[in-house]
């Protein structure tokens, strides 16, 4: 595998496999043979990349192929049953006449526009009602064209709703990168160090110190890669970021590159957001005209680039080992680390991954100074964050804070009543009882990636966390034997308990299970997929005791539903074909 | 100057770039196994090998050994993690012992022993895998796999030739022929080939060769799995790993 890609990566496997999907509807035998020969891969590499991404289908999908989130926040499972009703499909098939295929997706990160669709891979459809989802059936019924679809149906606003740090200030393009051209990189990377940035992410390591470690790792040579592949169910700043602040990101890529010494970058951008591509695009063409991109950086001995690689859906990916082997068009499987990628990452060269939010702040400290900067915030959180606020709240969409808010403000800034609970920082975060509503925004007490999913009193928490425990054994990359096999039995567990099928016998199950997918995983995904059920059973033990049978122990078998296949073959539902 | 580390207590050198699992089968300590050989460079997957180094859990597999490590291996809580480890082994595909004909020389039924399994535990899963019966010499039974991707591994690393990899992801991942038509009759495998002997369970076979030992007479019947992983340290140490 070569580095040697096009400014637009037309050639990347991902890309090869997206127009694939979207000229057969559907990865045949045959081209998987071709696209292997092409790009000279091994034909079982291909395959293996296919069958990875939900987005690929070795089956036919149909003309309208539709994805319905499923995430608590921008899914409705009611609406995805009238809709495969009404336009006579079952979820996950093609119709017979390979009119219209309906599936589910995890959150595609539309939280703050209530239920939406993903429609034929790159268009979204926000704001679902069931006057939309009537429209929607009759314009594919009437099997017409989407570029005759209302346009306005497709338009995805910010929904900021408060500005802090980062936002509030216009940026202009260059501003940032013509103070540090002067300047050593050695120099920049110590004001980045000096300003207390920490990825935001989640794990919150010190920016400045990722880049010194990549600087002063030996390779031929670096790479910038800025992580766009926000999958956490409720996240959805970087999608902001992006529609509205590109400039800021790209420049962010750039100070990164000249901190660190790379001439190439690139912007991993998840497959939900493929609306956003050309637009970025472009936005990197008038970087390249204006002398911000390319070779001689504003005539300075400075080269860099950036080209877009967008994934196919896969949560995993976000993870930084397993999106650097999506970029290198293999399935994404999270590495062993160490080593870790700042010195052996894309190619095996040292690689500095950030966050969106991450770089976007880092050219903000470069304008204003790292004092401005660490002047807000806490002790051990400087700066500023950006919320993605969802759920039952009067306003939810993007809110900026400095570090060190209390929940309490923020639910009461958003317009958040009666509120039962807080997931925070999505399903692999925490689940949060009124009790810690009082607790803080910080690394050092809730720490988030962003997400801030809100239920009120109505919500049945534990159909949430059956919802969590679905997306975990959905998005489980499938390398390792406790998440793997874990995360499925624990999605098995929640729903036997949420149909009031369970005894005390199997909490106590669901307890052992959860202690191990989280002490032996391979990676976040699995010692975070458990995350849910565990906070669950400390904060909200009554949703789970009431729904449990008073005996000692009911079989996992349930014979009435195994007969089920059986009634079918016979059409049979009658009194008597039951037990 | 010499280093060395502490399993259970017992003082282990190692030299430099070992890992724990390493260092461990060359002091001749077992640290239960599926998806490591020592033939294979390591990758960390099936996790039976985790063990707790300074009060964190980490696969010893692939974790390097380093000077004053306190490493605990063979404690009751470890052992308990690595039954149900090996248990969602057994439920996520579709073992039936007494009908396989690798039973008695399977590592999975061996390591089971060992760690005192006495049933499945959970709910099965019952999972419809494809047979490829097509290659004249060899047999693949995906309903066997337990995706340690040792196959896979020695294909591109001893062989050369790249015959298998994993496709889908979570519990839909499975075993892949890379050949134009998926068959391992189009691949170049070769009966003779490191991946066509090194599946520690019944999922690759030699064909026509069944039962030419009787069960009872088999691998584990005769020695534990203890005996014979710290044996084949030994066995390549000194050549290749072929039968």
């Amino acid at each position: 595998m070569t580095a040697e890609h096009s400014p637009q990566n037309t050639d990347h496997l991902l890309h090869v496999l997206f127009r694939e999907q979207q000229r057969a509807r559907f990865i045949s035998d045959e081209a998987i043979n071709n696209i292997s020969k092409s790009l000279n891969l091994p034909r079982a590499q291909v395959e293996g990349v296919v069958e990875f991404y939900t987005f690929f289908h070795r089956k036919p999908r149909g003309r309208f192929d539709i994805l319905f989130s499923n995430c608590t926040s921008c899914g409705d499972t009611k609406l995805l049953k009238s809709l495969c009703e009404k336009l006579n499909v079952k979820p996950g098939r093609i119709r017979s006449d390979g009119l219209v295929s309906v599936d589910q997706t995890s959150c595609i990160g539309m939280c703050d526009h209530g239920a939406s669709l993903l429609l034929n891979n790159c268009l979204t459809i926000t704001s679902l009602t069931t006057e939309r989802i009537d429209q929607i059936v009759k314009l594919i019924k009437s099997d017409t064209v989407i570029q005759a679809w209302p346009r306005q149906w497709f338009y995805i606003g910010d929904n900021i709703h408060k500005k802090g740090l980062l936002l509030t200030e216009p940026f202009k393009s260059g501003s940032a990168l013509k103070a540090i051209i002067k300047r050593s990189s050695i120099d920049v990377i110590d004001e980045i160090i000096a300003s207390g940035l920490k990825g935001r992410g989640g794990a919150g390591f010190s920016t400045g110190l990722k880049w010194k470690l990549c600087r002063e790792a030996v390779g031929d040579t670096h790479y910038v890669i800025c992580n766009a592949d926000e999958g956490e169910p409720g996240t959805f700043k970087d999608r902001v970021l992006l529609n509205s602040y590109a400039d800021l990101v790209f420049e962010g890529m750039t100070i990164s590159a000249y901190a660190i010494g790379a001439k190439q970058g690139f912007l991993y951008l998840r497959g939900e957001y493929r609306y956003l591509l050309d637009t970025l695009n472009a936005t990197l063409q008038r970087r390249r005209e204006t002398g911000l991109l390319g070779n001689n950086i504003l005539g300075q001995d400075f080269d860099f680039d950036i080209s877009i690689v967008v994934g196919a859906g896969a949560y995993v990916c976000g993870e930084e080992s397993a999106l650097i082997e999506s970029l290198e068009e293999k399935r994404g499987i999270p590495r062993i680390r160490p080593p870790f990628p700042v010195t052996q990452g894309y190619l095996g060269q040292p690689t500095a991954v950030n966050n969106v939010e991450t770089l976007a702040a880092t050219a903000k400290i470069i304008l204003h100074g790292d004092h401005w900067f660490k002047s807000h915030g806490t002790s051990q959180s400087k700066g500023s964050k950006l919320l993605s606020v969802s759920g039952n709240c009067a306003r939810p969409g993007i809110y900026e804070y400095d570090f060190g808010v209390s929940l309490q403000e923020v639910l009461n800034d958003v317009g958040a009543e009666n509120v039962q609970a807080v997931q925070i920082g999505g399903p692999a975060g925490r689940l949060l009882k009124p009790d810690h509503f009082s607790r803080s925004i910080s690394f050092e007490d809730l720490s988030t990636g962003g997400s801030l999913m809100i239920f009120a009193k109505h919500r049945d928490m534990l159909a949430v966390i059956h919802n969590f425990s679905l997306f975990f054994a959905h998005e489980s990359c499938g390398f390792c034997t406790p998440c793997r096999v874990g995360t499925r039995l624990l999605e098995k567990n929640m729903s036997k308990l949420c149909s009031g099928r369970s005894t005390a016998y199997d909490i106590d199950e669901i307890r052992h299970l959860s202690a191990l997918v989280s002490q032996y995983s391979h990676c976040g995904l699995g010692t975070s997929a458990a995350n849910p059920i565990m906070d669950g059973l400390k904060n909200f033990p009554n949703a789970f005791e009431k729904r449990l049978l008073n005996r000692e122990m009911e079989p996992e078998f349930d014979l009435d539903s195994e007969l089920s296949e059986a009634r079918l073959m016979t059409n049979r539902d009658d009194p008597g074909a039951h037990l | 100057m010499s280093q060395s580390i502490l399993i259970d207590g017992i003082e282990v050198p190692f030299k430099s770039n070992q890992t724990i699992m390493d260092a461990a089968l060359a002091a001749n300590i077992y640290i239960p196994h599926l998806c490591h050989n020592p033939c294979i460079k390591p990758h960390g997957s099936c996790k039976l090998c985790t063990v707790e180094v300074n009060g964190h859990t980490t696969s010893s597999c692939t974790t390097k050994a380093e000077d004053g490590q306190k490493v605990i291996n063979n404690s009751e809580k470890l052992n308990k993690a690595r039954l149900t480890i090996t248990q969602m082994l057994f439920i996520e595909g579709n073992h039936l012992c007494p009908t396989c004909e690798k039973t008695g020389n399977c590592t999975l039924q061996a390591v089971a022993y060992h760690l005192g399994m006495l049933d499945g535990h959970f709910p099965q899963f019952y999972p419809k895998r494809e047979v490829d019966a097509s290659h004249p010499s060899i047999m693949l039974d995906r309903d066997r796999c337990i995706l340690c991707e040792l196959c896979v591994r020695a294909s591109r690393e001893f062989d050369k030739k790249d015959v298998f990899a994993i496709a889908g992801r979570g519990d839909n991942a499975h075993l892949i022929v890379n050949s134009p038509s998926g068959k391992l009759r189009d691949s170049d495998i070769e009966q003779n080939d490191l991946a066509a002997h090194i599946c520690p369970v019944g999922a690759i076979l030699i064909k026509e060769r069944g039962y030419e030992i009787p069960i009872g007479c088999r691998t584990f019947d005769l020695r534990s799995v203890t005996e014979i992983d710290l044996g084949d340290v030994k066995l390549s140490e000194k050549s290749s790993h072929h039968e």
